[in-house]
C-alpha cells in the first residue's frame, strides 16, 4: 500500500475537450440548481433582517442574550472536547489496540446513534434527579439530608449531549483509523515510535479530515438541539429562538435569532477550513489491517471498563428503562395505528436517505472534477441546514412552497383553469426536500472523506485514458466510494427517522411517524406512554446501526 | 397536453383529497390525537359527518394557517391556551361567529368578546404542596408564594411554557407591571431548585420532598392521583379571597377562509353542548366549559373554587409583555 501526503489538487484535471465541456456545463448547472434551491432555504432567514425588530433585541440585550451566548459556547466546547475525547479515543481503542470484549465494543458502541438526544435526556433527569429513583434510594439508605451534584445543570447538559452525540465521531474516527492500514502504522513503529506517540503524531493528524468531520455534525446538531436543553430548561440561542416565536410572537426576530447561529457556525468552519490549510491526505491501494497493539493487564481492564461504561450510560440503561416503561403502556393498549407508524417512519427514512446519498454523490464529484473556491463555498453553504433548528427550517420551507404553489396555481388557473389547491406544501415531496435541506451534511460529511481515498493520479489515468465523466463516476468513484456511499446512507436514515418539527409540519395528512408520535404524547407529559414509540424508534434504527458495523461498509479498500 | 398530463401526475402526488366530500370538517389541532380523536368518532358516529384532523404544534400550525391564505383546508383551529386563539384572531386566521348556542353555554369570560373563538375547557393553574410539609392554612395566594416564610421551599415550572407566561400576563392585568415583576423576582428568590421543564416534574418533587409548594395545571396533579392515589401532595385553590385562582382554556374557533364554515359551526356548537363537553374535558381531568356539566369524580373532588373572571383574552394581549417581564425577572 502506498500513502502519501500529495500536493494540493491544483487544476490539474481541468483538461477537456470540446464535448468534454458542454457536458461539464451540464453536471455544473445541475450542481448549481439544486445548491440554490437548497441554498436558498437556508440562508432564508437572513431575509427577516429586512424588517428590523428593535425592540426584541433591545430587550434581549439587556436581558438574556449574555447568558445565551455564554450558555452556548459553554455547551459547545464541553460538548466538543466530550465527542472528541470519547469517539477518537474509543475509536482508537477498538481499531488499533486488542482488549478483552473488543470484538463486541467495536460495533456496540455505535448502537447509542439510534437513540435520539431528547429521549436519553429524558432518561437521565428521570433517573437522576432529587426525585428520582436513584436519589430516593439513596436519601433512604443515608438520609434525607443527602444531596448529590444537580443533573439538571451545564454539567448533566453536556454529559446527556456528549454520550448522545459521540457515535458521530466514533464512527468517522475509526473508518480513518481502519483505512490507514497497516503499513502506515509500521512504517510508524519503524521510524521509533512507541504506540502512544504513533498514535499522536501519525494516526491522529492523518484522519483529522474525517475527525473534524464527525465533530462538525457532533457541534451542529448541539447548535440546533431543543429537545434536550428544554428538557434541562439550559437556556442556549435555541430555546431563545423558541421563546421569541412561541412566546413574543415574533417570527421576524426568532429568524434573525436563527441566521445568527448559522453564522457563527460558518465562520467556525470556515476557520477550521483555513487552519487545515491547503494539506490533502490520500491513501490508496490494497490496505491491510494494521495489527492491533494489545493491551495486558490493568490496561487491558480499563480499557474494557471504560467501553463499558459509555455504552452502559448511552445506551444499555436507557434502553431498559424503555422497555420497563414500554412494558406497562402496551398494558394499556397499542395506538391502532402503530403499524403505519412504523412503515411510515421507515419508507421516508428510507426515501430521503436516497435522496440525499445521490446528491451528495453529486456535490462531491463535481466539486473533485472541477474544483473552485465559489463552488466549494456553495456546497459549504447548502450542507449548514444542518445547524438551523428544525422548526425554523421547516417553517422556511412552508412558506417558500406555499408561495411557489400560488404561483403555479396562478398560472394553472389561467391556462388550464385548474385548482391546483395546496399540492406542493402538503406533499411528500416537501417533506422530503425538507429532510434534504436539513440532513445534506450528514450524507456529504462519508462522501466527501471518502473521496480522499481516490487519489488524483486515478482520476488523471481514467481521463487520460478517455473517459468521460459519467464513466468516471459509474466506474471509478461509485465502486471506490462505495463503503462510503452506504455510511452516509445509513446515517441519514438514522437522522431522517429521528427528525420530529418537520415531519410534524411538513407530512401530508395520515403521514405520522414514530417521530410524531411520541411528540404526540410527551407534549403532554406522558413519557411512559412514548416508551414504546420511542423503543421501536430504537430498535428500526438498530438496523442501519447494524448494517453500518458489517466489515464491508467500513473495511474494503 | 403533455403540460396539463404532468398537472395531473402532480395532482396524484398531492395525498390532501381535493375533492371533498360535502359533509366533511378539517380540524388543524394542537390538541393531541389521543385526546381529540374519541370526541371526533362520536361525532361522526351521531351525525355522519367526516372529521379530518390535523395535529402539530400551536406555532407552526398557525403558521401553516397563515401561510395557506384562502386556500386552507382547515375549517377549524382548535388549540390550548387564550394566548394562542387570540394570536390567532389577531392575525386575522378566524372568523367571526354569532351563535346563540354557543353564547349559551360558554360563560363570557372563557370566549373572544367578539365571537372569533371559544373556550372548550377550563384549565386552572393551583398551587400543590407536600401534605407533610404544609398545613393548607398557610396558604393562600400566587402573590404569598414570594414571602419570606417560603423561602428556599418553592418549585416552579420554565417559563418557557404559555401556562407561566399567561399566569404573569392575568398578574400584570391586575397588579400592574411593576408590582408583578417584584412579585416574580421574589418567586425567583424562592426558588428551592432551578426551573422544571414540565408540571409533572414539579408534582414529583414536592413530593419527594425537594420543595414544599409549587405552581401547576391541576389536571397533571389528577394524572398522577390517579396513578398513585397516596401521593403526599394537594391542591389548593389561590386567591379565594380576592380575583381567584387563574384559568386558562383549550378552545376553538372557525377559519376565516374554511371551506365548510356552516358545518364547523355546527361542530363547534355541538362540542360546547352538555353530551360532548363531558367527553372533551374527562378526556385530560379538565373542568368543562359548560357549567352545567359535571367535571369527573376526581376532578369534583377537589371542591369548588372561584375563577378569576377577567377575561381570559387578556393573557394574550399581555403574553409578550410578560415574557419580557420574567426575562427582566431573572425567571428562566
Amino acid at each position: 500500500m502506498r500513502s502519501a501526503l500529495a500536493p494540493p489538487l491544483g487544476r490539474a484535471p481541468a483538461r477537456r475537450t470540446a464535448a468534454g465541456g458542454s457536458r461539464a456545463g451540464a453536471w455544473r448547472i445541475a450542481v448549481w440548481l439544486i445548491v440554490i434551491l437548497v441554498g436558498a432555504h437556508v440562508l432564508l432567514p437572513f431575509a427577516a433582517w429586512l424588517v428590523p425588530q428593535t425592540a426584541v433585541w433591545r430587550h434581549l440585550a439587556d436581558t438574556v442574550l449574555a447568558e445565551l451566548l455564554l450558555n452556548t459556547l459553554i455547551l459547545s466546547v464541553g460538548v466538543g472536547l466530550g465527542v472528541l475525547v470519547t469517539g477518537v479515543g474509543l475509536a482508537w481503542l477498538t481499531t488499533l489496540c486488542e482488549f478483552p470484549g473488543r470484538r463486541v465494543f467495536e460495533w456496540a458502541l455505535m448502537l447509542p446513534l439510534a437513540l435520539p438526544a431528547y429521549v436519553l435526556a429524558f432518561v437521565a433527569v428521570g433517573l437522576l434527579d432529587f426525585s428520582g429513583p436513584l436519589q430516593t434510594w439513596l436519601r433512604s439508605v443515608f438520609g434525607d439530608e443527602l444531596r448529590l451534584p444537580a443533573i439538571r445543570s451545564a454539567g448533566g447538559v453536556i454529559m446527556v449531549l456528549t454520550l448522545a452525540l459521540y457515535p458521530y465521531v466514533y464512527l468517522l474516527a475509526r473508518t480513518a483509523f481502519l483505512a490507514q492500514g497497516r503499513s502506515l502504522m509500521e512504517s510508524a513503529r519503524m521510524l521509533g515510535l512507541n504506540p502512544w506517540r504513533a498514535f499522536v503524531r501519525v494516526a491522529l493528524p492523518t484522519a483529522r479530515p474525517a475527525i473534524i468531520a464527525g465533530l462538525a455534525l457532533a457541534l451542529m446538531e448541539t447548535l440546533a438541539d431543543f429537545g434536550a436543553v428544554y428538557i434541562f430548561n439550559f437556556d442556549t440561542f435555541t430555546t431563545a429562538i423558541y421563546k421569541t416565536w412561541f412566546g413574543l410572537f415574533n417570527l421576524s426576530a426568532a429568524a434573525q435569532l436563527s441566521s445568527l447561529l448559522l453564522l457563527l457556525v460558518a465562520l467556525a468552519l470556515f476557520a477550521e477550513q483555513r487552519g487545515r490549510g491547503r494539506a490533502r491526505y490520500y491513501s490508496g491501494g490494497k490496505i491491510e489491517a494494521a495489527k492491533r497493539y494489545p493491551l495486558r493487564g490493568a490496561r487491558a481492564w480499563a480499557a474494557t471498563g471504560a467501553a463499558l461504561l459509555v455504552l452502559s450510560l448511552a445506551f444499555v440503561i436507557p434502553l431498559i428503562q424503555l422497555t420497563i416503561w414500554a412494558a406497562q403502556a402496551v398494558r394499556d393498549g397499542v395506538n391502532e395505528n402503530y403499524f403505519g407508524h412504523v412503515t411510515h417512519t421507515m419508507l421516508l427514512s428510507a426515501c430521503a436517505a436516497l435522496l440525499i446519498v445521490a446528491t451528495a454523490l453529486l456535490f462531491g464529484f463535481v466539486q473533485r472534477r472541477w474544483p473552485g473556491a465559489l463552488s466549494r463555498a456553495a456546497v459549504r453553504l447548502a450542507t449548514l441546514g444542518y445547524a438551523l433548528p428544525g422548526t425554523v427550517l421547516a417553517v422556511s420551507i412552508m412558506l417558500s412552497f406555499t408561495a411557489l404553489q400560488n404561483q403555479l396555481d396562478a398560472i394553472a388557473r389561467s391556462w388550464f383553469s385548474l385548482d391546483t389547491g395546496l399540492l406542493l406544501s402538503s406533499s411528500v415531496a416537501a417533506l422530503l426536500f425538507a429532510y434534504l435541506v436539513r440532513f445534506l451534511a450528514v450524507g456529504y460529511g462519508p462522501v466527501e472523506s471518502a473521496l480522499t481515498r481516490i487519489t488524483p493520479a486515478m482520476e488523471m489515468a481514467a481521463q487520460s485514458l478517455g473517459a468521460t465523466p459519467r464513466e468516471t463516476l459509474w466506474r471509478i468513484y461509485l465502486p471506490l466510494l462505495r463503503a462510503g456511499l452506504l455510511t452516509a446512507a445509513l446515517l441519514a436514515f438514522v437522522e431522517v427517522m429521528k427528525e420530529m418539527p418537520a415531519t410534524l409540519l411538513l407530512r401530508p395528512f395520515g403521514w405520522d411517524t414514530l417521530a410524531v408520535n411520541i411528540f404526540e404524547l410527551t407534549s403532554e407529559g406522558e413519557w411512559a406512554q412514548a416508551a414504546l414509540p420511542a423503543l421501536t424508534l430504537v430498535l428500526v434504527g438498530l438496523i442501519p446501526v447494524t448494517m453500518l458495523m458489517r466489515p464491508g461498509t467500513t473495511r474494503n479498500g | 397536453m403533455t403540460k396539463k398530463w404532468w398537472l395531473v401526475a402532480l395532482l396524484g402526488l398531492s395525498s390532501i383529497a381535493q375533492a371533498q366530500a360535502a359533509e366533511e370538517v378539517v380540524v388543524y389541532s394542537a390538541r393531541i390525537e389521543k385526546l381529540i380523536k374519541p370526541i371526533f368518532d362520536a361525532y361522526t358516529q351521531e351525525t355522519g359527518v367526516k372529521i379530518t384532523a390535523v395535529t402539530g404544534k400551536e406555532g407552526p400550525l398557525m403558521e401553516r394557517l397563515k401561510a395557506e391564505g384562502a386556500k386552507t383546508p382547515a375549517d377549524i383551529l382548535l388549540t390550548v391556551d387564550a394566548g394562542n386563539l387570540w394570536q390567532a384572531a389577531q392575525e386575522g386566521l378566524l372568523a367571526k361567529v354569532d351563535s346563540r348556542i354557543l353564547n349559551d353555554n360558554i360563560p363570557a369570560h372563557l370566549r373572544d368578546p367578539d365571537g372569533h373563538w371559544y373556550g372548550l375547557s377550563v384549565r386552572t393553574r393551583a398551587i400543590i404542596y407536600n401534605t407533610r410539609k404544609v398545613q393548607p392554612g398557610e396558604l393562600s395566594s400566587y402573590e404569598d408564594l414570594g414571602g419570606a416564610k417560603w423561602n428556599k421551599r418553592l418549585c416552579l415550572r420554565s417559563s418557557k411554557k404559555v401556562y407561566n407566561q399567561s399566569l404573569v400576563a392575568m398578574m400584570i392585568a391586575r397588579h400592574g407591571v411593576d408590582k408583578t415583576e417584584a412579585i416574580v423576582k421574589s418567586w425567583v428568590a424562592n426558588l428551592a431548585a432551578p426551573e422544571f421543564s414540565d408540571d409533572d416534574s414539579v408534582i414529583k418533587a414536592t413530593a419527594a420532598g425537594q420543595c414544599d409548594v409549587g405552581i401547576v395545571n391541576s389536571y397533571y396533579l389528577g394524572r398522577l392521583q390517579k396513578e398513585q392515589p397516596d401521593l403526599p401532595v394537594a391542591i389548593f385553590w389561590p386567591n379565594q379571597q380576592d380575583g381567584g385562582a387563574h384559568v386558562n382554556i383549550s378552545g376553538a374557533g372557525v377559519t376565516r377562509h374554511a371551506k365548510h364554515p356552516d358545518a364547523a359551526l355546527k361542530l363547534l356548537e355541538w362540542l360546547s353542548s352538555d353530551k360532548a363537553q363531558k367527553l372533551f374535558a374527562d378526556a385530560n381531568l379538565e373542568f368543562p366549559a359548560n357549567t352545567r356539566v359535571q367535571p369527573d369524580p376526581l376532578v369534583a373532588a377537589w371542591g369548588p373554587f372561584k375563577h378569576d373572571a377577567i377575561n381570559v383574552s387578556e393573557a394574550g394581549k399581555r403574553q409578550a409583555e410578560a415574557v419580557m417581564l420574567m426575562d427582566r425577572a431573572g425567571y428562566k
